[in-house]
């Protein structure tokens, strides 16, 4: 079942019965149309980011990927580095990649080149900061409830 | 910097000086919401009219964003549980589900039987619920105002039961990681037996309502088309999806909580228009009263909850007995049970459709990253394609159609 073989993935880990491909991030679009088109991987089911504030690279882009015929799903993890974080948009593949991104952009401050429209999606089109990141405090910079 | 008077007229006059030429299709802007009764929540749609046809549709969201996920973050992960409830509203013991299977599948639990029976029974009754107050609001904004009135008589109902079981109407909390939270209360097989044996009869009652109703047809019929191409690349799921002929559903494909051993069909319809996605969830409506009494007929006997002592919390009568049940009791009420550092991916399929749950730990008592792929936020992105080139007054069916959640969107 995970023997996916492009030259993008770098590494193959099993574990809880789910398949995770470790991927470089500058062939990720290739990669991504690779088993859309070969692998039958029809559906994006989502995209998300992790951050491993202070570790270097700080950014692990999470692709969840699930194909109907036959029934299975994977995972492809690109890590991106914390000091100008960029990666290139899927947008071109699936097109849900539109507001994942976006939500990505938004939380994290990950660039997506060749996006069609990246702005805030969640928060204001205003706001400073981007609040998933490990550094941003839980209450924000704004109100400070330890004052009070 | 103070205009002059003589500058101010000549502004407003160069404004208000008509283009020569040929007038060019005006094109109207029009701001649905975020305050819009037919939007179910705080939707913002920028719509641009030509005439009364939609030409491009654009839906602003997060008006309702809560930054959960953050939270999560913050908290350990006996309390994550109550903020799952907050996510989607309607199907709060979905998001429950979802959450204690991801974390179970990192703490590697097993979960007795009748845990498993009994989140079916109550998961498929929030499904009941959620397609009750989807039902009675689709039918109101197309003008149908007595189905409001029959779904909320029967989701009074669901809500008593769920009260029973939790003490909660709506945020339960009920589903947790390893197990339920409490022993099913004395009389439940009763009360919901009443409900369920004559629920079916109710489905056929709305059906008859509407569907004898010539205005009903002619709203929902042939309204509200999105190609299937579109919605597999949009990663649209649920009833949308099923309405157009997939039979797409985690239930079936990906059995989860014993689901393998319930007997049910996934409905699907072929049509693909607001009409199909109505008659589907009323299949579905039937489907789970099924599914509810099979889970009753054959409710095993045994342990409620794990034999986990390090995950769930002891028994009150040990506690007062056994040395260790107080020190794992104080123990996960201080700081909180640890879960093995790895990630871990759990769908579940809610009243909306594909709910996922990304999971990081790093081995410490609170969750490193919890990622909710929702069903609304994948499924309003189809909203352009589906408004767009239709008719302003369809617009409202097409929306109601979809049945989402602005909590949900937004978390």
């Amino acid at each position: 079942m995970s023997d996916f073989s492009h030259p993008a993935i770098l590494e193959t880990q099993q574990a809880l019965g789910e398949t995770t491909l470790i991927a470089d991030p500058a062939q990720i679009v290739d990669l991504c149309r690779h088993l859309k088109e070969n692998e039958k991987f029809i559906r994006l089911s989502s995209i998300t980011a992790v951050d491993w504030h202070p570790a270097e690279p700080r950014f692990e882009v999470v692709y969840h990927l699930h194909s109907i015929e036959p029934i299975r799903r994977v995972r492809v993890k690109c890590r991106v580095s914390g000091t100008n974080p960029e990666i290139d948009s899927v947008y071109s593949v699936w097109r849900a990649a539109d507001w994942y991104e976006r939500e990505m952009f938004d939380m994290f401050g990950i660039g997506f080149r060749n996006h069609p429209n990246l702005v805030r999606i969640l928060m204001p089109l205003d706001w400073e900061g981007h609040p998933l990141r490990k550094d941003y405090p839980v209450h924000g910079y704004k109100y400070g409830y330890a004052k009070e | 910097m103070k205009q002059s008077f003589e500058d101010h007229v000549a502004t407003i006059a160069a404004t208000q000086e008509t283009p020569a030429g040929p007038a060019a299709p005006r094109r109207m802007t029009l701001n649905m919401g975020p305050q819009h009764p037919s939007t179910h929540g705080v939707l913002r749609i920028v719509i641009e009219l030509e005439g009364e046809t939609i030409m491009k549709a654009e839906p602003d969201i997060g008006f309702l964003h809560t930054g959960i996920e953050k939270q999560c973050e913050a908290i350990n992960w006996a309390q994550v549980v109550t903020l799952t409830d907050r996510v989607d509203y309607l199907s709060n013991l979905a998001n429950n589900l979802v959450y204690a299977l991801t974390v179970e599948k990192l703490l590697q639990l097993e979960i007795p039987p009748k845990a498993q029976w009994l989140r079916v029974m109550l998961v498929e009754l929030d499904r009941l619920n959620s397609h009750l107050v989807w039902l009675g609001t689709h039918a109101l904004d197309i003008g149908a105002m007595s189905m409001f009135f029959y779904c909320f008589r029967e989701r009074e109902d669901v809500l008593r039961i769920k009260e029973m079981f939790s003490g909660q109407r709506m945020m339960t909390s009920y589903i947790r990681p390893g197990g339920v939270a409490l022993e099913p209360p004395r009389g439940w097989e009763k009360a919901l037996g009443k409900f369920i044996r004559q629920f079916p009869s109710k489905v056929d009652e709305y059906e008859n309502l509407l569907d004898s109703n010539p205005i009903w047809k002619i709203r929902t019929q042939g309204v509200g088309f999105i190609s299937i191409e579109d919605m597999l690349d949009l990663g649209v799921t649920g009833p949308m999806i099923r309405a157009a002929g997939i039979p797409l559903d985690v239930r079936k494909t990906e059995p989860y909580s014993s689901y393998e051993k319930f007997d049910f069909k996934v409905a699907t319809r072929t049509e693909n228009d607001v009409y199909a996605r109505y008659r589907v969830r009323l299949e579905e409506m039937r489907q789970s009263a099924g599914i509810i009494m099979q889970a009753m007929a054959g409710m095993p006997e045994g342990a409620f909850q794990a034999d986990a002592p390090h995950v769930v919390l002891p028994d009150r009568e040990k506690m007062k007995t056994q040395m260790e049940a107080l020190i794992y009791h104080f123990k996960i009420v201080t700081e909180g049970f640890r879960v093995p550092a790895g990630e871990a991916y759990q769908a579940v399929e809610s009243p909306r459709g594909e709910i996922a749950y990304y999971i990081v730990s790093d081995g410490t008592s609170k969750p490193y990253r919890v990622h909710m792929r929702t069903p609304s936020f994948a499924n309003l992105m189809a909203l352009p394609p589906l408004l767009e080139g239709t008719l302003i007054a369809d617009s409202i069916a097409s929306l109601g159609s979809m049945d989402f959640v602005l909590g949900d969107t937004d978390r």
